[in-house]
Formats: C-alpha cells, sequence, structure tokens
C-alpha cells in the first residue's frame, strides 16, 4: 500500500488540484483552514498559478469563488460551519443562478464543538438551496468525492457541497490520487443572462431548479454512495451516514453484527431508497454526525409505524459527536466498565500565550474600566476570546465575527455607558468595518478596542488583511483623527496605555485604540526562519 | 498486528511529531494508518492528545474505541491520566516524568506518579534530563518515542528512516540528534 498520508482536508486539497482547479476562496476557520493551506503549499498550484489567497470573509470569497465559475473555471470555496451563515446570501442564490464551471463548496462542522460557538448542520443549508450535498467517511472518499464534486456541478450546472466534520477534517490516512484533470479554460455562459437575478428571470431559474430535483435524486443512486450493503440480520438495519458509517463498521467487526446498512453520502437521498431499506428490517437505528436531519425526515410527525431511532428518542445523544462507544451503548452491546480517571487530572483549557499582547490590552482595559464596574465589553471571535476566562475575565460577549461593535452600539444606543468592543484585526476587516460605519454615521458612544496582533492568530497564524491598513481603514470610514490612537501593549506601558483608554471611554462619540503588537507566534516563527535563512 | 496508541501532551509539546514519526514508519513499513489529531482553540497551551492506530488490515474509526487503547504516550504526567478510560486492561502508560505547570491548582507529582504506578503496565521516563543533557530539551518527544518503541512492533531502521525524511530539511544536525534521542530513549532509566 502506498500513496499520500493526508488530513481529511489535505485529501480535499488534493483532489480539487487534481480536477483541475483554478481557485481556491476561504477564509480561515477551524477545522477547513488546512484545505486551503495545503494548495498554497502546493508546488504545483504555485506553477500553475491556481489562486489560493484568502478572502476577507467567506461572503467574498464565495462571490469570488463564483465569478471564477462564470468565466468557465473550476472553483473551489471552503470555510467552516458558521462561516456558511456570513456566505449564506451568495451560497443560497448560487443554487438559482447556478454555475458555468465547476463549483465546489466545502463546509467543514465542528460537532461536540471542539472549536466553535455552535455545533449547526450545513446539511440543512444544502437542503435549503436545494443542491446536492457529499458527505464522505473516509480521507479517500473526500478525495474521490472532490473530484466527483466538480464533476457533479458541471453536469447540473449546480453548486455542490461537500460536507465534512472536525474528526475527518484533522484525522490522517493514506490516499491514493489518480491522473491530473487539465485545468478548465475561460468560458462564458452560454446565457449571458444565468447570473441576473431579476424577478422575472430568477423565477425561471427556480422552476429550473425545482425540475432537475428527481435528477439529482436519482444520481446519488447511481453514483453508488448510497448503496444498501446485504446483512443476514433484518432485526436492525443500519442508516450511516458520512462518518458514522466508520463507528458502525468498527462496532461491527468487534461485535461480529450482521444488519444490513444503508450507506448515505449523497444527498437528496430518494425516497424510494429509504423504503426499500426500511421495510426490509424490523428497525432501524439511524447515524448521523450533526443533527438528526435524515432521522426526522423518516420519523416525520405522523405515526407511521416504523421503528426509527436515534438522536431523536434518546437512543443516541441529542448532541455532540459519535464515537463507537455511543453506538455500542445504542445497540445494546454490553460495554465494560473503562477504567475511571484519577480526581486529581485537572483540566487544561486553552490559554492565551505567555508574553500575547492582548494580556496586557485586557489589563489596561481592566484599570481604565475599574470605576463604572464589570459588565461592559464585548468582544469577537479569536484568541483574545480566551479573556473570557480567568484570571482576566474581561469580556462580556462572543456571538459572532463582528458583533462586538454592533452590540456594543446597541447597549450604548439603550443607555449604557461606557460600551466597549474589542475586535481582532482580522475579524475587523472580516466583518467589523460596516459595524464600525453605523457607530460612525451615528455618532453612537463607543470605545472600539482593536487588539492588532498582525495575524489570524486563532487559526494559526494566516495573512491578516488588516495588516498595515487599520488606521487608514478607520479614517476612511470617518473616524475623528483625535479619537483614533494607537498603543502599545507592553507591561512597561500599562499606565500610559490605560490613561489612554479612560480617557476615550469617557468621550461621548466614537473612539477606536488599536492596541498593536505582533502576535508571539508569528514573532517567533519568523525571527525563526530568518535565523535559518541565516545560517 | 494491530496498535491503537494515544497520543498525549500540552500544546507545543511535539505530540504530533511523534505521531508523524510513528505514522510515516507504520506507512513504510506496508501498514494501514489513521490518526486523528487536535487542531485550532485547543492547541493553545490546552490538553491536546492524538489517536494514531497502526494495523496490518483496513481500520474503520478515525477514533479509538474506548477501553481498547493499547498504549497511551505521554509526554507529561497529569496528561497520561486524562484519557485512561480509553486504556485496555491490558494497555501500557509510558510517560514522560516532567510536569508542564500552566494552571492554577496543579496536583502534586507524587500524587500523579502514584497514580500512574497503580497502572499494572508503565513505564515513567526522566525524558526531560536525558534529552537536556544530549543538548536540547526539544527532543524530549523523541526520548518518549523511543522509550516507547520496543511496545510498538515498528523497527528502530524504520523510525530512523521517517526521522530523516520529516526532519531532514531542517539539517543534519537536528536528524543526528533526534535519532540520539531515540536511542537514548530505548535505553533510559525507568524511574
Amino acid at each position: 500500500m502506498t500513496g499520500l498520508v493526508l488530513l481529511g482536508d489535505e485529501a480535499i486539497g488534493q483532489g480539487a488540484l487534481d480536477a483541475g482547479l483554478s481557485g481556491v476562496y476561504a477564509y480561515p476557520g477551524t477545522p477547513s483552514t488546512e484545505i486551503t493551506e495545503f494548495i498554497q503549499r502546493s508546488k504545483e498550484a504555485r506553477e500553475r498559478k491556481v489562486h489560493a489567497r484568502w478572502s476577507a470573509n467567506e461572503k467574498t470569497a464565495m462571490e469570488s469563488g463564483l465569478g471564477m465559475s462564470y468565466a468557465g473555471k473550476r472553483a473551489m470555496v471552503c470555510m467552516k460551519h458558521v462561516g456558511l451563515n456570513v456566505a449564506a446570501d451568495a451560497f443560497i442564490n448560487t443554487g438559482i443562478t447556478g454555475v458555468n464551471g465547476g463549483l465546489v463548496v466545502v463546509v467543514a462542522d465542528d460537532p461536540s464543538m471542539h472549536s466553535s460557538q455552535n455545533e449547526q448542520d450545513s446539511r440543512f443549508y444544502g437542503k435549503f438551496a436545494m443542491i446536492p450535498v457529499l458527505e464522505p467517511a473516509t480521507q479517500q472518499e473526500a478525495y474521490d468525492m472532490t473530484r466527483y464534486g466538480f464533476d457533479l456541478s458541471e453536469k447540473f450546472s449546480l453548486p455542490v457541497m461537500l460536507r465534512i466534520t472536525t474528526r475527518l477534517a484533522h484525522s490522517r490516512s493514506a490516499v491514493v490520487n489518480s491522473d491530473n484533470r487539465k485545468e478548465n479554460v475561460i468560458k462564458l455562459p452560454t446565457d449571458l443572462k444565468q447570473f441576473i437575478l431579476l424577478p422575472a428571470l430568477a423565477r425561471k431559474r427556480y422552476k429550473l431548479l425545482l425540475s432537475v430535483q428527481d435528477k439529482l435524486e436519482t444520481e446519488s443512486i447511481a453514483s453508488g454512495l448510497n448503496r444498501i450493503e446485504a446483512g443476514e440480520d433484518h432485526s436492525r438495519g443500519i442508516i450511516a451516514c458520512g462518518l458514522s458509517y466508520n463507528y458502525y463498521q468498527e462496532v461491527a467487526a468487534e461485535a461480529e453484527l450482521k444488519h444490513p446498512v444503508l450507506k448515505i453520502a449523497q444527498y437528496p437521498v430518494p425516497p424510494e431508497l429509504l423504503n426499500e431499506f426500511v421495510k426490509q428490517v424490523d428497525r432501524v437505528l439511524v447515524l448521523e454526525e450533526g443533527a438528526p436531519m435524515l432521522e426526522e425526515s423518516l420519523t416525520g410527525v405522523l405515526e407511521n409505524g416504523y421503528q426509527i431511532g436515534g438522536r431523536l428518542d434518546g437512543l443516541l445523544p441529542r448532541d455532540g459527536e459519535l464515537n463507537p462507544l455511543l453506538i455500542k451503548e445504542a445497540l445494546e452491546i454490553p460495554v465494560e466498565t473503562p477504567r475511571e480517571v484519577p480526581e486529581i487530572v485537572k483540566n487544561r483549557p486553552p490559554a492565551l500565550c505567555k508574553g500575547c499582547g492582548h494580556i496586557d490590552m485586557y489589563n489596561a482595559l481592566g484599570g481604565a474600566l475599574k470605576p463604572y464596574g464589570p459588565g461592559r465589553v464585548f468582544s469577537d471571535i479569536g484568541c483574545y476570546t480566551l479573556g473570557a476566562l480567568p484570571p482576566y475575565n474581561a469580556i462580556n460577549s462572543c456571538v459572532d465575527m463582528g458583533a462586538s461593535i454592533t452590540m456594543a452600539k446597541g447597549a450604548s444606543d439603550a443607555g449604557l455607558r461606557p460600551a466597549v468592543a474589542v475586535i481582532g484585526d482580522s475579524t475587523f476587516t472580516h466583518s467589523g468595518m460596516t459595524g464600525l460605519l453605523d457607530v460612525v454615521v451615528e455618532q453612537t458612544p463607543v470605545t472600539v478596542i482593536i487588539s492588532d496582533n498582525s495575524t489570524t492568530g486563532m487559526t494559526g497564524g494566516q495573512q491578516s488583511h488588516a495588516t498595515n491598513r487599520l488606521e487608514e481603514i478607520c479614517l476612511g470610514i470617518g473616524v475623528e483623527e483625535e479619537h483614533l490612537k494607537v498603543m502599545n501593549p507592553l507591561r512597561k506601558h500599562h499606565e500610559e496605555n490605560m490613561l489612554m483608554i479612560a480617557h476615550e471611554l469617557a468621550y461621548e462619540g466614537v473612539s477606536v485604540i488599536i492596541a498593536q503588537r505582533e502576535c508571539v507566534q508569528t514573532a517567533s516563527r519568523r525571527l525563526r526562519s530568518q535565523k535559518s535563512v541565516k545560517s | 498486528m494491530k496498535r491503537d496508541i494515544i497520543l498525549a501532551g500540552v500544546g507545543g509539546q511535539g505530540i504530533l511529531s511523534i505521531a508523524a514519526v510513528i505514522g510515516m514508519a507504520a506507512v513504510e513499513s506496508g501498514l494501514y494508518l489513521k490518526q486523528a489529531e487536535v487542531h485550532g482553540m485547543s492547541q493553545r497551551g490546552g490538553a491536546v492528545q492524538s489517536h494514531l492506530r497502526i494495523s496490518d488490515s483496513p481500520i474503520a474509526s478515525d477514533l479509538i474505541p474506548e477501553g481498547s487503547c493499547d498504549m497511551i504516550l505521554s509526554v507529561e504526567p497529569m496528561e497520561a491520566l486524562r484519557y485512561l478510560s480509553f486504556l485496555a486492561k491490558d494497555g501500557w502508560v509510558v510517560t514522560s516524568s516532567k510536569t508542564f505547570e500552566n494552571i492554577n491548582g496543579y496536583p502534586p507529582v507524587e500524587d500523579l506518579y502514584n497514580e500512574i504506578r497503580k497502572i499494572e503496565r508503565h513505564v515513567i521516563i526522566d525524558a526531560y534530563s536525558i534529552a537536556r543533557e544530549l543538548g536540547s530539551q526539544k527532543v524530549s518527544n523523541m526520548v518518549m518515542l523511543g522509550a516507547a518503541s520496543e511496545y510498538l512492533e515498528i523497527s528502530q531502521d524504520s523510525l530512523e528512516e521517517a526521522l530523516k525524511a520529516l526532519f531532514g530539511r531542517k539539517g543534519e544536525g537536528v536528524v543526528e540528534l533526534n535519532i540520539k534521542a531515540l536511542k537514548a530513549g530505548k535505553n533510559g532509566v525507568r524511574i
């Protein structure tokens, strides 16, 4: 057995390159980041001049991907599940416009919220947009389905969603890759009005989308990705979606189970296939990573006599990712009591790095806020969200990218003084700038601290669009020059930084303070690489 | 042949390098491999683990089922205990003695050792001192891999080949030091 040993994410990157990809568009987000990073590192991608720079956010990524598709080339857009909320406007409408060159949208969900604020299941978005969704179980399938996804996209002139979860994204295994397909040449859509969603045209496009749904169902059997695997023991049947198939295989091999299995890896799933399967077994266990989407569609709301079990009836937990043990328990396979973890083992939560600029920023902010009391710091998504944990206990909100400034605005409108927003540099250019425009237009009394470490830190230090642009952006949006301050968050400047913040907190208008110091991780990587170049 | 190993440590301690070396050595030896890693938020000074599965037949699950792990290989003694529910009855715990104390209320180290000693098959090794004597505490992780190697059923040669392939571009010196660490771990004194 030879081949490449790749993360699920990397297998998708390789699959896309081999499928003739001309551009990947993405904003970093765990667990999707490594797809784009793989393509950025690829020598072949560089030689082919495949676009692989980061986008400002998932929406700009989605639209750029659509633009490349318009021009006839194959594009891929990658994001984490909550990124799809940002891209949703473009994403849903892409189902209506359809595509020209193949367009694959990879969405990496994070059940159990290892590194996210929710565990939403992106398959719902696929259903909502009425486009095909592929859900691989293995790294090899991730590779193969990425390639197939581009062909499928071009066959039906629709975007295709590839849905993965953290466990596949960040697990490595051997992958065998196949021949390289040439990139498409530039070619305009045959109908130059295809992408104009004026109501009259959109109505036609929508009818077209509705009319291909049957064909998409047929395709999901013809592709071989949804298939019934026979078994002698009809007392139960297993419907295994995506990655959960692996866990069932693991349990079945150990416990020598012989239940029929319906493996699901492509949506929409034809009702006929589900009917055929459910009829041949006494009861069904539905395994889904994420929400009980298929299970709910099978149980419905009416009593239909079928015994369908899974996350809804409590056989499996309603939340969190699956694992072999949970499936054993659902199948009533005896499990030995595992060893107990001794009580002396303490939690070790993630923490801000030693020497991190966010720490000094929070210390200065905390000092300046002391006279006002707690409860007035709206924060955002990034390393600085760890300011929520002791010993800092420095923030009071973290909801979505960019929500800090706008939540501070609403609280300020309600009369809260001072109202503070803490946002990172990359999050600011992702989704904070429009919120800043809102407060500037109304001169809402809000103190915005942009904690600028000049990188996208939490996801591993990707290029930030904000680097060296923050002051100009803020002035351009209309922040008054005398209330745009820059500070160096270092312990030795604590007093002056605290006074600067205190001064702005008292201002009845918009203040922006840029706390600028390079991320200690990117700084040490930079110094190391400089050293190795010299030696 | 089938080995399920949980690699444990704190973000930045190099457990993914251990995983990469074993993984490459396993694949080069013609074995199947699955290795689940932790990226993102959990990396920042938090507890980090990797499920590493190698086998001569195809592997289904990316996660090791609870109660069936052959070895917990840890670069930190408290982390060695965190995943104990995964350890099989006859499983090994192989850990470095050196603590990484970045939280309040870190337990007394002797208590941790006592808990580890309750596990029938355990190895505690002063990887930190061994690595420092070799010239860099950074290779503690390779000392630990060396200490675990005889239970892994992967030849010393393929581990060394994997080290060369993975660290080759960092220069001859780095490769040599890591190989030395691997050997020292294999022969190191258990405490």
